[in-house]
């Protein structure tokens, strides 16, 4: 029955309506090719293969912990402490790595140990927000200033150097192919095998009705937590990039990049109030932000107006997005 | 019995309660922490989050995920507006008033205008603004110095005015009484918690919802413009994001008060005491001997720890 209804609305509305609907990241990719074009023009050199490839290890942290916000958006919560996240396991590796003498396999156990730091802080904020149903935002708030904390005890100052091993093999080729398109890959499988799963509709059901949810007997409070514990997940994948691309420890490395997570978020066409967020939006959304920041360099933008043009050209195309989506879902 | 534990339930009382329980420890964590003097300084920084947080309430208050991201970076630009206007002159404390509370006006005019007319989420809108706020801070940083505090300022926020206290700290609890008295016994006051709970409702009833809004943000610019003001008066001049601390703790303030972030529930004189919560907390932590790890650790830990006693959301029902 709903699938008619659906239908008559959007032969009503035209095509572009549902497409917008069935591809709510539609305006973003746009506004991508529209970037890269703009990029192709003011520096014909940033299209190049090897400053793409360069454009992607740079972006694909945050790309990463965009897909993290994604996760808790499409339950209706937030995650204010994915970037404090991202730092504690950012400094938690590089120490680790080097404790254990920088090898292959300490690389490895220190990744592993990585990613559950990153599911540990996921629960943290999934018990305090789904189990002891504080409000998302200022409890997020409040565990990235205890992630911050133990992210400073782990590293006091920022600078400890990652192994040579870790940000060549990041930084560097595999089988003449650079590694991030093996990461992209991975990342790309991760994605298609997780939305073979029931978790993201479930998520997407309590977003969108918590109430309704509750009353089909989802377990709402088990299902936010997922919901935390994958953005924890992701907060470390975007950490190991992260790492890879600067080599180094900092124990406040992510804290800027919060705020940023959830504009990407945004951009991709997603409502922040929950059940309409896809992950594929939140990609091109963070590659957005990067491409918004190298056209701006790219353009010859003198070096202290960079950042305002940054945000006002970020602050248009989250207007731009928004105006766009609720075209889609209204 | 009831009546004592909905007495007890107040978030005013709540509050109230904590802050001497905080005081008490930590009077005896360090003697002297609360001494006439100390609680006066104490005071004069939770005046400063005060003001600020006194715009994110009424924002908070109007509803629809009404929320101001944007508070820190209009703090900061209305510090160095202020300290360029003034420039260390008692004359220009006039004209740096008013110039700050146009600039604060003006940003809120324009995240108003974004949230009504283009229906930008305020959580959104507001981020964007402060990405252009801390921009416009970097070009304004090169190309002037960052200005100093006229006397007459510094000894209005620091130094005794009337009875010992402070002049800020009277101008705070000027505010606390303009507030209690806009939100409780004007027309404008009880529109806002109309709009809060159901801006439908609101509509159509005839409040001029959109309007409303506007002027809500641009309520909150302007306390945060006053609050730039007078905390370049508290330090001297003004560094580089000077307010950024804001941005948070003016929402954990309103939310120590009792106000619903769901918007439409909550007052003033509850963020009041939520803003100097705060501030004590902070207080202990910074006379306790212990390295910054430990202190951001325990901070979060108690924000989380007093989260508990303040309006959490229900539990689920078939």
């Amino acid at each position: 029955m709903t699938s008619t209804t659906t239908d008559i609305r959007s032969f009503g509305a035209g095509g572009f309506r549902s497409w917008l609907e069935r591809y709510p990241f539609l305006p973003a990719l746009v506004i991508i090719v529209a970037l890269l074009a703009l990029n192709g023009i003011f520096s014909p050199n940033s299209l190049s293969f090897r400053s793409l490839t360069g454009l992607f290890s740079t972006y694909l942290a945050l790309v990463m912990l965009a897909i993290a916000q994604t996760y808790v958006v499409s339950a209706g919560d937030i995650d204010l402490s994915a970037g404090a996240t991202l730092s504690l396991v950012n400094v938690a590796i590089v120490v680790l790595m080097e404790r254990w003498g920088g090898g292959a396999g300490a690389v490895l156990l220190a990744l592993a140990l990585g990613v559950l730091i990153g599911l540990a802080c996921g629960l943290v904020n999934g018990l305090v927000v789904a189990a002891l149903r504080l409000q998302a935002i200022v409890a997020t708030f409040a565990t990235s200033i205890f992630f911050t904390g133990l992210a400073l005890y782990v590293m006091p100052v920022a600078g400890t150097p990652a192994p040579a091993l870790f940000w060549r093999t990041y930084g560097g080729r595999l089988l003449g192919v650079p590694f991030v398109f093996y990461a992209l890959t991975a990342l790309a499988v991760l994605l298609f095998l997780l939305s073979r799963t029931r978790i993201v509709t479930e998520l997407l059901a309590v977003g969108d009705d918590q109430q309704a949810a509750y009353q089909t007997g989802l377990p709402v409070v088990a299902v936010r937590i997922k919901g935390y514990l994958l953005c924890g997940l992701f907060s470390a994948l975007a950490a190991f990039c992260l790492t890879g691309d600067t080599a180094s420890g900092d124990p406040l490395v992510g804290g800027k990049m919060t705020l940023y997570s959830v504009a990407a978020v945004v951009l991709g066409g997603s409502a922040l109030a929950g059940g309409w967020t896809t992950v594929v939006g939140s990609i091109l959304g963070a590659l957005t932000i990067g491409l918004v920041n190298s056209l701006v360099f790219f353009m010859g933008t003198p070096s202290e107006w960079q950042n305002f043009v940054q945000g006002l050209a970020i602050l248009l195309v989250l207007m731009a997005g928004v105006l766009a989506g609720r075209r889609a879902h209204a | 019995m009831t009546a004592i534990t909905t007495f007890f339930k107040q978030p005013l009382v709540v509050a109230l309660i904590l802050i001497v329980v905080l005081l008490v420890l930590g009077e005896s964590l360090s003697p002297g922490f609360a001494s006439a003097d100390q609680i006066l300084r104490l005071l004069i920084v939770a005046s400063l989050l005060g003001i600020v947080a006194a715009g994110q309430n009424v924002v908070i208050l109007g509803g629809r995920e009404g929320i101001d991201l944007s508070v820190g970076g209009v703090v900061s630009l209305s510090a160095i507006i202020a300290g360029n206007v003034m420039n260390g002159a008692d004359g220009g404390i006039l004209p740096a008033v008013l110039a700050c509370l146009a600039a604060g006006a003006f940003f809120g005019l324009l995240n108003g205008l974004g949230v009504t007319l283009l229906r930008i989420p305020p959580l959104v809108m507001t981020l964007g603004m402060l990405g252009v706020l801390q921009g416009l801070l970097v070009v304004i940083r090169q190309g002037i110095p960052s200005g100093r505090a006229a006397p007459g300022l510094s000894a209005f926020v620091t130094q005794p005015l009337l009875l010992g206290i402070p002049g800020i700290i009277w101008l705070w609890i000027a505010i606390g009484l303009f507030m209690a008295l806009m939100l409780n016994r004007t027309v404008f006051g009880h529109r806002i918690y109309a709009i809060g709970s159901n801006e439908h409702a609101a509509y159509m009833a005839g409040v001029p919802v959109r309007l409303m809004r506007i002027g809500l943000f641009m309520i909150s610019g302007m306390f945060a413009a006053i609050a730039g003001l007078c905390l370049l008066g508290y330090s001297g001049s003004s560094f580089a994001n000077v307010g950024e601390q804001y941005m948070l703790s003016s929402i954990i303030a309103v939310v120590f008060g009792g106000t619903s972030l769901a918007g439409g529930k909550g007052g003033y004189t509850g963020t009041m005491a939520g803003a100097l919560l705060l501030v004590i907390l902070q207080g202990i932590l910074t006379t306790v001997n212990i390295d910054e790890s430990g202190r951001q650790m325990v901070f979060g830990a108690t924000l989380l720890f007093l989260m508990l006693f303040y309006g959490r959301g229900r539990a689920m029902r078939a």
